[in-house]
């Protein structure tokens, strides 16, 4: 097995950082439909990287790709060291991946299924069975431990396809919407383990639909739109990326708006709805000092509120072409804190 | 671990999950026993007198006719048994655990070994299930040695072996188990259509070369020769080269098919 030299983990600034997976230019396309067109990312070990991105934004498919189930058409990613396409076998051997669709034996039960992986795994029999019993207890699996697979609840089977995942301790997890179709307790349950593993420095690749997850568990978060990578930083730099936190001033006479419009000047007008948006950050001082210069200005709006930013502004800002408006969405009343 | 063991170990992981598989659900096993068991008693009891008379030339003799009979019928045997695996490979690869196990470190043939040996034990047992309903209706080969009943099991497995290999690239090229189903049809058709119930020269003649060539005509006559003592002639090596043919064309196809980037 060829062990290959990583262009990618040099960054920059010439320090070198361990990637656990890296991509350069990575492209797939079905058909004449490119799913993803060029794709670059660098995931540090030991940290946890959330993929974002509408429905058939190709977070699938990146997950297929780097966890060797498909071919990529163009690009560079390496994983854990080692390139994709030349040497799968040294990927495969330090990946554990969850599928977006359950990937267990339905026709056996659960632990079979989980001694099953610690065969697949090498574990002696007894080992394998420590393993087995260990996680089905920490999945809460062990009542239907002896039941046949497909006669799992949903969030049951999605349990088991992790426990499954993490039978021979996985240096990098890739998660396809891990968390989909469970309830809330078993979602933070999930969420927990998830933090437990990054505390025993495994990396972390998951793509969710849920934006609060991503902002709870990643430290990087990537947005997938039309195939490229619409924006990638930390929760923080993301909200920050698009003008979400501002103080939301409606008025209802027209005459007042305008006038209030023309002395803010620096301000996002919005003349349908009769409102205008001054930038903040929501904090308390500011808020104070927007106030005052409301009242030195003689300017008195007939609704107030503070809008922060968060994932989802962010989300809808960023695949805005997939959706309505994101205006629309923000000028709902539940969004008014 | 070196290729050979690895080889190995995960394979007969993948068989042991197989043959879970096959117990939990021996309804389907079963089911594959009914038309062979069915054809045997069939024509044994209902056709029986009147085929025999093409083959002793003269007076219907029951017996004859089923020691004629089965070898044909146990070739049958493995036709259906193999088209049970073609489907059961089918349904697999529509089970997402699958693609886990491609993207595991394992032997990547090992699934498809895994099958194909499951599949060759399954067709070992439904051979001596239906044998067994053979000897209990009367079928008798007292005149075989010991070595020539091993020849005959021998070449019932490898004739297993080659079909079951066919039968897991008709899976693997099936989109679903219905179409596998079909698609491996020929597989019970072919024995049909083989010396399995009269001989080729009672045959008419433009039929002839479709019993002649193909692998279950001369299998059967070299387990006829093996079991009850006729020619045998150049049928043994015949049958023995289309079963390695067809091996290595059912391992190549099916590797190809399986190494192919997954729907
Ligand atoms: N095997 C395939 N053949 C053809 N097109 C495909 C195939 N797999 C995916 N696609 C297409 O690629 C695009 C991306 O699919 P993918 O499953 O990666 O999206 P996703 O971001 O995971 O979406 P979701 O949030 O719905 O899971 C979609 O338009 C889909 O139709
Ligand atoms: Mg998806």
């Amino acid at each position: 097995m060829p062990s290959s030299v990583m262009p990618t983990t040099s960054r920059s600034d010439g320090h070198p950082s361990p990637a656990a997976v890296s991509t350069i230019g990575l492209r797939k396309s079905y058909g004449d439909k490119t799913v993803l067109d060029g794709i670059d990312l660098h995931i540090p070990a030991g940290s946890v990287f959330a993929l974002l991105g509408p429905n058939g934004a190709g977070k699938t498919t990146a997950v297929k790709i780097l966890s060797t189930l498909v071919s990529a058409d163009g690009g560079q990613a390496q994983v854990a060291g080692h390139d994709v396409a030349a040497a799968p076998d040294g990927v495969r051997a330090a990946i554990g991946v969850t599928g977006q669709f359950s990937a267990v034996d339905g026709l056996i039960t659960g632990e079979e299924n989980m001694l099953l992986m610690a065969d697949l795994h090498h574990l002696s029999k007894r080992e394998g069975r420590r393993v087995t019993a260990e996680l089905l207890e920490r999945f809460d699996l062990v009542e239907a431990a002896k039941k046949p697979a497909q006669s799992y609840s949903g969030g049951m089977k999605r349990r088991l396809d992790i426990a499954m995942t993490l039978v021979g301790d996985p240096r990098i997890i890739f998660l396809d919407e891990p968390t989909t179709g469970l309830d809330p307790r078993s979602r933070h349950n999930m969420w927990q383990i998830i933090r437990e593993l990054v505390s025993d420095g495994v990396t972390v690749f998951l793509t969710t639909q849920y934006l609060e997850e991503a902002d709870e568990l990643a430290d990087r978060i990537a947005v997938l739109n039309d195939g490229r990578i619409a924006a990638e930083g930390t929760a923080e730099e993301l909200k920050r990326l698009i003008p979400g936190g501002h103080v939301r001033l409606r008025f209802c006479d027209p005459s007042a708006y305008r006038s209030a419009a023309e002395a803010l000047r620096e301000v996002t007008r919005d003349d349908e709805a009769l409102a205008l948006q001054i930038p903040s950050d929501g904090s308390q001082r500011e808020l104070r000092s927007i106030l005052d210069w409301l009242d030195s200005l003689g300017i008195e709006a007939d609704e107030l509120t503070v809008h922060t930013p968060d994932l989802d502004d962010v989300f809808f800002a960023l695949t805005s072409s997939t959706v309505p408006s994101p205006r629309g969405r923000r000028d709902q009343p539940k969004d008014a804190r | 671990m070196s290729t050979l063991s690895l080889t190995l170990r995960d394979s007969s992981t993948m068989l042991r999950r197989n043959l879970l598989h096959m117990r939990r659900y021996p309804s389907l096993t079963l089911n594959l026993l009914l038309t062979p068991v069915m054809m045997l008693l069939l024509f044994a009891y209902v056709f029986g007198d009147v085929m025999s008379a093409g083959i002793t030339g003269g007076g219907a003799d029951r017996s004859r006719y089923l020691a004629y009979l089965v070898p044909g019928i146990l070739m049958l045997t493995i036709g259906g048994t193999t088209i049970g695996s073609a489907v059961s490979v089918a349904m697999d690869m529509t089970e997402g655990i699958i693609a886990r196990f491609r993207t595991m470190a394992i032997h990547r043939g090992s699934v498809l070994i895994g099958h194909v040996v499951g599949s060759v034990l399954q067709c070992l047992m439904s051979v001596v299930l239906v044998g067994a309903v053979a000897v209990a209706i009367g079928f008798r080969a007292k005149d075989a040695t010991a070595l020539e009943w091993l020849l005959a099991v021998g070449l019932l497995a490898l004739v297993s072996l080659s079909l079951t290999w066919i039968a897991v690239g008709m899976g693997l090229s099936s989109p679903n188990a219905e179409a596998a189903g079909n698609n491996a049809l020929p597989l019970m058709i072919l024995p049909l259509l083989s010396s399995a119930f009269v001989p080729v020269d009672a045959m008419p003649g433009w039929f002839r070369p479709i019993a002649e060539y193909q692998p279950f005509t001369p299998a059967i006559e070299t387990v006829r020769g093996l079991l009850l003592g006729t020619e045998i002639g150049h049928n043994g090596w015949l049958a023995v080269a289309w079963c390695l043919g067809l091996t290595a064309l059912g391992y190549l196809w099916s590797r190809s098919l399986f190494g192919r980037d997954p729907k």
